[in-house]
């Protein structure tokens, strides 16, 4: 339903901010819910641990609700710019602002582990996410409806142990989500799950990014998994951005369609190098 | 009615709820054993009484009212040196766990001291406090402290960095942080401090009520083997027996109670 508001003219190459991206989704947010997503602007920032500059000077803007795909390979700072963004770590130099006030509620982070309190209900892990709302009378109702979202409703009373690696999951993103967040930063979410597992999480990802209009930022290993859900891919090559690539595939997108697997081949081609992307 | 037909019936039968009660078949065996081996004259009287001899001889401290009066001096310094050495222990333990100065002020010193054998202080201890009750209550206490200390620092200490960085991000206020995180995640080693403090209490009380005593279940054995009266010894030290067995089952059912949801606890 939302082909109309969809981007038609880049091409995967590298692209300035797009701005008519932003007018486009600041459409949407307008039309569908008042508010959600939030802007975000880098500029210049570095990140060093010691002798070890992981960052070497990023310079990005993301538009409010955009779904950003940060990939490359290990060890090339993409965590630590998700780290920084999600306010975990404090930037050596540059600034990141998000265009005007946030709560900490607003901007929330999804981890590869689940980091669920074991001594916790499924349903109490979840009111974990509400931060300062946690002792409001709707605190219950809300964890209620965002387990709800991900579907999860009869594991309400269930200790997470006896719970798999995907609902573990689940469960960490609706305590993600529960407070509403305007950003959602995602470090490799998916990536200790099975190859199945996976595709239903991907599918559940972007279900409640298109719902709730949140700005969202992934970080993973999984090209195929970076273009299947992002409007916009960045590689990230020894500590800055290489390339930044528009998606201009509509949705729903099609698992394993020419258009994903041409768009994903030539970015494997831009991460490997040409000498071991040869094979592909 | 067919072999097929039989089997899988034969298979799902069950001897129903005893399973409660398999924990006690080796002690009575043991007891039979011991009392078949009393009558038959393999083991003289004197070098051990019959059971049945032992429970007469219970039976006849019990209605003079002396046993009650022992087991109870018993227990209520027991538990009472427990609570002494246990909160101070847990205090110390929360206190160096969470703060790297007090850490640093005071676990050196505690790991010294660890290394003497607390029993090894009873001379000074008779010196100090005679044989009255505080000499026993410092004694237990002392015992019940290190095991309580170390477990409860262990336990905050490996606390998952990965959920108080979530609790972290979620907002949470220290105090939140610690009932919420920290203090769950610190309880199954904390437990595992109050068994071993069990342990140690009922060590530390036999010994200091057999040394420097007026009452209680040590001082009722001594007083016996004054006498020669060998089945109260006896005696006593089946009644220690079933002491620590009861504070085992205490500590276990709080264990089930508190960590129902360790893997480990769910059946």
């Amino acid at each position: 339903m939302n082909q109309s508001l969809r981007l038609a003219h880049i091409d995967s190459q590298l692209v300035e901010a797009p701005s008519e991206f932003e007018q486009a989704l600041a459409e949407r947010r307008h039309v569908d819910h008042a508010n959600r997503g939030l802007s975000l602007t880098i500029r210049g920032l570095r990140k060093s641990f010691g002798a070890n500059e992981v960052l070497r000077g990023v310079d990005l803007h993301i538009p409010a609700g955009q779904f950003v795909a940060i990939v490359g390979q290990s060890g090339c700072g993409k965590s630590t710019l998700l780290r920084l963004i999600a306010g975990l770590d404090k930037p050596t130099a540059g600034t990141i602002s998000f265009g005007e006030a946030t709560r900490p509620e607003d901007i929330r982070v999804m981890f590869q582990e689940p980091r669920l309190l074991p001594w916790a209900r499924v349903l109490s892990n979840v009111e974990v996410g509400l931060g300062a709302d946690r002792t409001s009378v709707d605190a219950k109702a809300r964890a209620e409806k965002a387990l709800e979202e991900v579907g999860l409703t009869d594991k309400r009373e269930q200790w997470p142990a006896v719970l798999s690696g995907g609902q573990k999951q689940r469960v960490a993103l609706a305590r993600a989500l529960v407070s509403q967040p305007r950003v959602l930063a995602l470090d490799e979410p998916l990536g200790a799950l099975d190859a199945l597992t996976r595709i239903s999480m991907q599918r559940l990802l972007g279900r409640v990014w298109h719902d709730q209009a949140f700005t969202s930022i992934l970080v993973t290993h999984d090209v195929a998994e970076a273009v299947a859900l992002a409007d916009r891919v960045l590689v990230i090559e020894e500590g800055r951005i290489a390339h930044d690539i528009n998606v201009d595939i509509a949705r729903p997108r099609q698992r394993g369609s020419a258009e994903l697997a041409a768009l994903e081949g030539s970015i494997l081609r831009n991460l490997l190098g040409t000498d071991d992307a040869a094979g592909l | 009615m067919s072999i097929v037909e039989v089997l899988p019936r034969v298979r799902n039968f069950r001897v129903p709820s005893l399973s409660g009660l398999t924990q006690w078949i080796v002690p009575l065996v043991i007891l039979a054993g011991w009392q078949i081996a009393c009558v038959a004259g393999f083991v003289p009287a004197r070098v051990m009484p019959a059971p049945t001899d032992v429970a007469l001889a219970g039976w006849k401290l019990l209605v003079s009212g002396e046993l009650l009066q022992n087991i109870w001096v018993s227990f209520w310094r027991a538990s009472v040196g427990f609570l002494i050495g246990g909160s101070i222990g847990f205090v110390f333990g929360l206190a160096n766990g969470l703060s790297e100065l007090s850490s640093k002020l005071t676990d050196t010193t505690l790991q010294m001291v660890r290394n003497v054998p607390h029993l090894a202080l009873i001379p000074l201890v008779i010196l100090w406090f005679g044989i009255d009750e505080s000499a026993k209550l410092f004694l237990v206490a002392l015992g019940v402290f290190f095991p309580i200390y170390l477990n409860t620092l262990h336990g905050i200490r490996t606390v998952d960095p990965q959920l108080i960085e979530m609790g972290r991000i979620y907002g949470m206020s220290n105090s939140e942080l610690f009932r919420r995180v920290i203090f769950p995640g610190a309880l199954p080693s904390i437990f595992v401090g109050v068994r071993f403090a069990l342990g140690i209490m009922w060590l530390t009380l036999i010994v200091a009520e057999t040394i420097a005593a007026s009452s209680g279940l040590g001082y009722m054995a001594m007083q016996a083997r004054e006498f020669m009266q060998i089945d109260v010894v006896v005696l006593s030290i089946l009644i220690y027996a079933l002491l620590g067995k009861v504070a085992d089952s205490a500590s276990r059912v709080l264990e089930r109670l508190t960590l129902s949801w360790h893997p480990a606890f769910q059946k």
